[in-house]
């Protein structure tokens, strides 16, 4: 269970529980890491982080919130799972990379960190989900690399150009007949959302 | 009678992997099944929408769990979906197992799906990834029998990429970390599946977008292990991996000095050539690095290039007018 701690100061193991509330699904088991280090051994991004998964949990179980979510790690989590599948623990370290990504954006710590484009990659996605429902490639590359990345934004939209010509991207974003209806499910999920504290619904149990 | 599964593309086989879909669609009445599209399906929010929100993103694709658990299908599977994504393969069965397992999630799921006029009940819908059900529901046999043209001399380096075996949220249909069906299955077709080690590695993901320098080297690897092994192509079953090792091997060589030339084909597509069809039913001539090699060495014609498109009257709009600009790039 989830300690309900009272609001005297952050006692320790809190940052650790706000994690494992925000991340739906089941047990994620995070308490039970034994720091075999198996997880940033087999992680593909290992020598790119900042801190190997294993290195995140301590810090995460030390209370450390804020170089946690300055950290890079999570950003460089590619969601390949390897790291799931081998914990000896099963702790469900590819959906906890998520939930501190969405709290790095909500502390607005993630500007510091090496990875500060990645979350408007995100964005750019799902507002184009959000008001077709589905993604769009052609507007995903302009819009995002022509703000992140204007240097380079011409050899990208030189591959884009070369997706048109194969045939490989729309140059006009497609749209769902229920669009309305998606919208609607999407702000009640938004809704409940904010009711159960912006990032942690779901929960445990 | 046709075996009938339904059926969700996702946004990658409608325009960036179009070779996947056509090519799927082409072989499955050879192989005696029937795709039922769900109706007004949405996307599957990639890796990004957990990302940023996680609720909605579980409603997102719980709207297409929704729609799937209501299709009707006559005399089919009912309540299968096949996704030939794997990313949509993933998110899909993730879903479902994450409201079977915590009961609050599919409660607020449930509550957010009802502003839609829908409902799931988790468990209801069983996901299946495409590679899944051709070699257990087909099965290799069947396969077999269906081989025409065998794909002698041809070497495949098969490649799974991460989210087809991992984590295996409705129960793994391969092992996670040396799978062996793809193999199976290209060895069935007549090919010369080459020892490809790195078969189940991350082809880097959308890493292309915020770190070039990491998943150029995530490429690299995998394209220099299949180099080494003297594969003519790399087969693939997923349009994220498809797109990183075919899109970005100009950009890997560029980077690193290196000259590989591996073209990186979907397993229907050499389906389709083993069953017969012809090559231009099965999305040849969409990959960046051209196939026509490999394809003459099975004897195959490549279909004919699109012409050229020129600057004038048929020219597309706005892209057209970027590659003005492009000329004069650095
Ligand atoms: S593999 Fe699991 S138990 Fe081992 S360090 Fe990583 S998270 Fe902890
Ligand atoms: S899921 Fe993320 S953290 Fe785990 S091995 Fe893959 S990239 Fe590393």
């Amino acid at each position: 269970m989830v300690a309900q701690r009272s609001a005297a100061g952050p006692a320790p193991g809190a940052f650790m529980d706000e994690v494992i509330a925000a991340t739906p699904g089941g047990a994620s088991h995070l308490e039970l890491c034994v720091q075999c280090g198996t997880c940033g051994g087999s992680c593909p991004s290992g020598p790119d982080m900042e801190h190997t998964p294993r290195h995140l949990f301590a810090m995460i179980r030390a209370g450390m919130k804020e170089e946690v979510l300055r950290s890079n790690t999570p950003w460089y989590c590619v969601s390949c799972y390897y790291c799931m599948v081998r914990c000896p623990q099963e702790i469900h370290i590819t959906d906890i990379m998520y939930t501190l990504k969405r709290m790095a954006i909500k502390e607005g710590l993630y500007r510091e960190s090496s990875a500060a484009d990645a979350p408007d990659f995100s964005e750019t996605f799902i507002d184009f989900v959000n008001n077709y429902g589905r993604s769009f490639e052609l507007g995903l590359a302009t819009r995002y690399h022509l703000r992140h990345h204007p240097l380079t934004a011409v050899r990208k939209a030189g591959m884009g150009l070369g997706m048109v010509r194969k045939g490989r991207m729309d140059l006009t974003p497609k749209r769902i007949n229920g669009i309305e209806q998606l919208q609607a499910i999407l702000a009640k999920a938004r809704e409940l959302g904010a009711e159960d504290g912006a990032i942690s619904q779901g929960g445990r149990q | 009678m046709s075996a009938k599964y339904g059926y969700y593309p996702g946004c990658s086989l409608e325009r960036n992997a179009i070779a996947y879909h056509q090519s799927a669609v082409a072989v499955a009445p050879v192989l005696d099944i029937e795709f039922v599209e769900l109706d007004d399906w949405n996307c599957c929010g990639a890796t990004e929408y957990i990302a940023i929100d996680v609720l909605p993103a579980y409603a997102l694709v719980a709207r297409n769990l929704a729609i799937a658990s209501r299709q009707k299908l006559s005399g089919g599977n009912q309540n299968q979906v096949v996704a030939p994504c794997s990313a949509c393969f993933l998110n899909l069965s993730k879903v479902d197992k994450y409201m079977s397992d915590a009961p609050r999630l599919a409660a607020n799921v449930n509550t957010a799906l009802a502003a839609g006029g829908l409902s799931y009940k988790p468990g209801s819908v069983r996901v299946r990834h495409l590679l899944d059900i051709v070699v257990n529901d087909v099965g290799y046999d069947a396969i077999a029998a269906k081989v025409q043209k065998p794909l002698y001399g041809l070497r495949i380096a098969p490649y799974y990429g991460c989210l087809i075996v991992r984590p295996g949220f409705q129960g793994a249909f391969d092992d996670p970390e040396y799978p062996m069906s793809l193999d199976r299955l290209m060895g069935t077709l007549g090919t010369t599946v080459v020892d490809f080690p790195v078969k189940a590695h991350c082809c880097g993901g959308h890493m292309t977008q915020i770190s070039e320098q990491v998943a150029l080297e995530l490429i690299r690897q995998l394209l220099q292990n299949a180099a080494e092994y003297e594969a003519d192509a790399i087969v693939t079953l997923c349009p994220m991996c498809q797109l990183n090792l075919d899109g970005y091997q100009e950009a890997v060589n560029r980077h690193y000095g290196t000259k590989y030339h591996i073209p990186i084909l979907y397993f229907t597509q050499l389906m389709g050539l083993a069953f017969g069809l012809p090559a231009a039913t099965l999305g040849f001539g969409k990959e960046f690095v051209d196939a026509a090699a490999a394809l003459n060495k099975i004897g195959v014609q490549p279909p004919p290039k699109p012409k050229k498109e020129r600057a004038g009257k048929e020219a597309l709009p706005m892209p057209e007018m970027a590659a003005g600009g492009l000329s004069h790039e650095s």
